[in-house]
């Protein structure tokens, strides 16, 4: 089954796009939504990047400036599978700029050792 | 008599700063309301921030980002957990204090709902709050259906170093809804 990537979801708080030339996930502007379904089209995007491994892609949240619990549990879920996933080497962008950054995505490197954070 | 987990304090000082907002759950269904939790939450950050003057940009951004999360996940959890068609309002407070700010969010939970929150707190309160927080992200990894993370509390204690109180009151004209007040302490 091939059907069309779905390479962009964006509302007007959010926009999460996967740039397939460049290996890169990007995340922007507040994810506050509801829950793992309202969730799960980023979700989707998300798997669909680390499908055909080896690969070696980045998630850059430098302009990501609010996530909410639901979004933690989303990005962490997907770290796990990632971990789980032969061939797959993770690399987080995340700015100093924005404070939950600093706080909140170290705890990524304890679901997955080989994660290289990277706070600029 | 009310019910206290946690550290509550029962008397807040009036004589701070403050900001109360209330929500009549009624009023909307809660998918229309939801984008208001972040522009309550927001609007308390930004608030806030007038009581500090000549700080640094880093320390306001710090300030801003942390009223912002936790308000923002009292009112998400206060929403989807309260008591529909009860007449009985939801409130978010914020008080500024000199070494502290302190939130306090109230709102009417069903009884079913009151006994697997409580159950919820008292793990909270008896594990390692960071080993939990590991501990569910890797449980919820495996539950594709799970609608819950139960993550807001443990990313306030573990990455805002915050402390957390409960009370339980029933109210005397509804026995079978309980008012839950969540009260979120986190030092400036």
């Amino acid at each position: 089954m091939d059907n069309q990537e779905m390479l962009e979801v964006k509302d007007e708080d959010y926009r999460v796009w996967h740039d397939t030339n460049n290996r890169v996930v990007f995340c922007e502007g507040s994810l506050r939504l509801g829950g793992a379904e309202e969730y799960a089209p980023i979700t989707q995007i998300l798997e669909q990047s680390i499908a055909h491994p080896p690969i070696e892609l980045t998630l850059d949240l430098m302009g990501l400036e609010f996530l909410n619990s639901s979004g933690i549990n989303m990005l962490s879920k997907f770290v796990i599978k990632a971990r789980q996933k032969a061939g797959v080497k993770i690399t987080v962008k995340g700015s100093e700029a924005i404070p939950w950054q600093g706080k909140s995505l170290k705890n990524l490197q304890r679901l997955m050792p080989s994660l290289v954070l990277e706070i600029s | 008599m009310p019910e206290i987990l946690g550290e509550f304090l029962e008397d807040l000082p009036h004589n701070t700063e403050f900001l109360l907002l209330g929500f009549s759950p009624g009023s909307l269904p809660i998918q229309q309301r939801w984008r208001n939790n972040g522009l309550s939450a927001d609007f308390l950050a930004d608030y806030m921030t007038t009581f500090f003057p000549g700080e640094s940009r880093a320390k306001l951004a710090d300030i801003k980002n942390t009223v912002s999360y936790i308000a923002n996940e009292l009112l998400e959890n206060a929403m989807k957990y309260s008591a529909g068609d009860c007449h009985k309002p939801i409130s978010i407070g914020l008080h500024l204090f000199d070494d502290r700010f302190v939130f306090l969010s109230s709102n009417p939970v069903a009884q079913a709902s009151v006994d697997r929150l409580e159950n919820y707190i008292k793990e909270l309160l008896t594990s390692d709050p960071y080993e939990l927080y590991i501990q569910k992200l890797e449980a919820n990894s495996e539950n594709e259906t799970n609608t819950h993370s139960g993550l807001g509390y443990l990313t306030m204690i573990n990455d805002y170093h915050a402390t957390l109180g409960w009370r339980f009151r029933r109210y005397d004209d509804q026995p079978t809804i309980v008012e839950v007040s969540t009260m979120v302490q986190v030092s400036l």
